[in-house]
């Protein structure tokens, strides 16, 4: 980033400057161009110290005490690291890690694979594009909460669709949420639904930004498609598909509204992903320090994934093809 | 623009309309069904094999908003209105507020550079990034302690840190593709830093504000988990109220469902075209421009 020098004063105002500056003294010193910067973002960083990093560390200090939000009244109780050694150590808490991971593993690969063939299909000028574009891009902007009723209603045993259908072909009731395989692919299917779309624009993205002349040059020399494909397309949405992963990772793994609307975390607790189960300890159990200590760990996952994508962001600009 | 001749991408011609007219039809069937569902009767609805051809009904937008009893007295509001008026008078106060903030940090962070400016970022990101459930657990005990939850000025304060990441790094990318040089000539020509910024640099991205606008706004309309936790029956927003409805006793009114359903995504939809040619730096917080 080039770094701009802020003001080039006019040489008439030079010498005036420094003089009424001093006579204003302290909003003169405030108002100095130097501090321009930090004055515009004061603002910003002030409302989110208050509205989340304070509430953070807050958190951070429950984490060590064995405290309930529901009674305020209860001075919290000193427990150390028990929190975070009873967060590692439970069988329970590892169980919902892996239910997240199955679940982010399998909507994202759909997502992947679903949102490449979408943008192959999109990758090409045709008429009324604009349009159907519109209709594939659209589930990506609707409420997470919308889309768990969404399915919650086509799963719905009598009168879902989707059993109906399944019923027509083999005649026995198709019950969707009632064993734990079925319902974890339930909401696969509705996340990767909703999400595969947000694949397809990046790799859109990058399909579109290839030079024309690479592939006139690759039919000069008569290239087949599959090794056009690996040398010329693949390049250009290499970074993106990197991007769409992890980013596509990080909000898979908060999953939250589509498992607590559509399943509420069954059968059992087969589908209870670490956001819903952390909603659980905090606001029915009320482990508020239990609670704090889990989050405090996800949070850490959460950093690690975001620096790894904005490195890519940073490596996808130093790029020489973009 | 030369760019833009150079990538121009290849043609095709109807036989592709026709295959991803198909294709984007199916994928958009689970939408249509719903909005489909809502203008029927309770006996279309339910009919199996599903009906495409149907005489509209309008019974369950009406049902959204009122309830009439059994024994035929008043027609008793539902509360929708109210849902539906502070899911936008929360979602447009925090936006605005948001924005206003945003915009002049972003354009600090864009053209002030701080020492640590891409910490200061990349921190700013990380509160969108992390789970909500995560900062919401303190936030839940400092509402009860100062009586902030179920208030107005609680969620939308909430709602602005919420939606400030977002425009900080939405806002800066628009800065941030500006063309400097126009600036720096409107400097030499001794234009105090606050026209440059009023009337040289804002203009530019007008479009780039609305669009961030909207985006958040969108998204503070769905936002779900916040509003789930800290809102009270006087401030409760449409999709808390709408996974409400579905947990009653009552059985599921597909029609109902439908209609409130259609009634809270047509907008996002149609707002959604609108913004198609910002829609990939929308959904990246502008990480990502092309």
């Amino acid at each position: 980033m080039t770094t701009l020098t802020p003001v080039q004063t006019p040489p008439d105002t030079l010498a005036a400057v420094p003089a009424r500056r001093s006579a204003r003294g302290f909003l003169g010193w405030i108002m100095a161009p130097e501090r321009r910067g930090p004055l515009l973002v004061v603002p910003a960083i002030a409302t989110l110290v208050v509205v989340n990093l304070f509430p953070l560390l807050w958190s951070y200090g429950l984490s060590f005490f064995n405290y309930n939000a529901k009674r305020l009244a209860v001075p919290p109780r000193w427990v150390g690291l028990d929190n975070y050694v009873d967060v590692f150590t439970d069988p329970e808490v590892w169980g919902r890690f892996q239910n997240t991971a199955i679940i982010v593993i399998g909507s994202v690969t759909i997502q992947l694979i679903v949102g490449f063939l979408l943008a192959l299909l999109f990758s090409r000028e045709f008429p009324l594009r604009r349009y159907l574009l519109m209709l594939v891009l659209a589930p990506m902007m609707l409420s997470l909460s919308a889309v768990g009723v969404f399915f919650k209603l086509f799963y719905e045993p009598t009168f879902g669709f989707i059993p109906r259908i399944v019923q027509t072909f083999t005649g026995e009731p198709f019950i969707i949420l009632d064993t734990p395989v079925k319902a974890t692919i339930a909401i696969v299917c509705a996340d990767a639904w909703m999400w595969s779309p947000f694949v397809m624009l990046l790799v859109l993205a990058g399909l579109v930004s290839v030079p024309k002349y690479l592939y006139e040059a690759a039919e000069i020399d008569r290239a087949g498609a599959w090794r056009r494909f690996r040398t010329i397309t693949f390049p250009y949405i290499r970074s993106l598909l990197l991007l769409a992963l992890l980013f596509r990772t990080i909000e898979t793994f908060k999953i939250f509204d589509v498992p607590y609307v559509l399943t509420e975390g069954g059968p059992g607790t087969a589908t209870e992903t670490v956001s819903v189960y952390l909603f659980r300890v905090a606001f029915n159990y009320f482990q508020t320090g239990r609670a704090s200590a889990l989050g405090y760990v996800v949070l850490f996952g959460v950093i690690v994934l975001t620096s790894l994508y904005l490195y890519a962001i940073q490596s996808r600009r130093s790029e020489p093809a973009q | 623009m030369s760019k833009r001749e150079v990538r121009s991408i290849g043609q095709a011609g109807w036989g592709r309309t026709l295959g991803a007219a198909a294709i984007s039809i199916v994928y958009f069937f689970p939408v249509l069904f719903i909005i489909l569902t809502a203008f029927k009767t309770r006996q279309d609805a339910l009919a199996w094999p599903m009906k495409f051809i149907f005489t509209p009904t309008f019974t369950n937008f009406v049902s959204v908003f009122f309830r009439t009893t059994v024994e035929g007295g008043a027609a008793e509001s539902t509360g929708f209105g109210l849902y539906f008026f502070n899911s936008l008078f929360i979602g447009g106060s925090s936006v605005l507020l948001a924005l206003l903030i945003g915009t002049s940090a972003a354009y600090a962070f864009s053209r002030f550079p701080l020492r640590g400016n891409d910490t200061y970022l990349f921190m700013i990101l990380t509160t969108r990034m992390m789970p909500p459930i995560i900062a919401i657990i303190p936030i839940f005990v400092l509402f009860r302690i100062f009586g902030l939850s179920g208030t107005y000025v609680g969620i939308i304060a909430l709602y602005t840190a919420f939606n400030l990441p977002f425009s900080i790094w939405m806002v800066k990318s628009f800065f941030d593709d500006l063309d400097r040089d126009i600036e720096d000539a409107a400097r030499m020509d001794g234009s105090s830093e606050w026209r440059v910024f009023r009337n040289i640099c804002l203009p530019q991205v007008y479009a780039g504000l609305a669009a961030t606008f909207v985006f958040a706004i969108i998204l503070t309309w769905n936002e779900f988990v916040f509003a789930l936790l800290l809102t009270g029956t006087q401030t409760r927003t449409v999709p808390v109220q709408i996974v409400r409805t579905i947990g009653g006793s009552m059985g599921v009114d597909w029609g109902l469902l439908s209609a409130l359903e259609t009634l809270f995504i047509i907008p996002v939809v149609l707002v959604t075209f609108a913004l198609q040619n910002q829609l990939l730096r929308g959904v990246t917080f502008g990480t990502i421009r092309r």
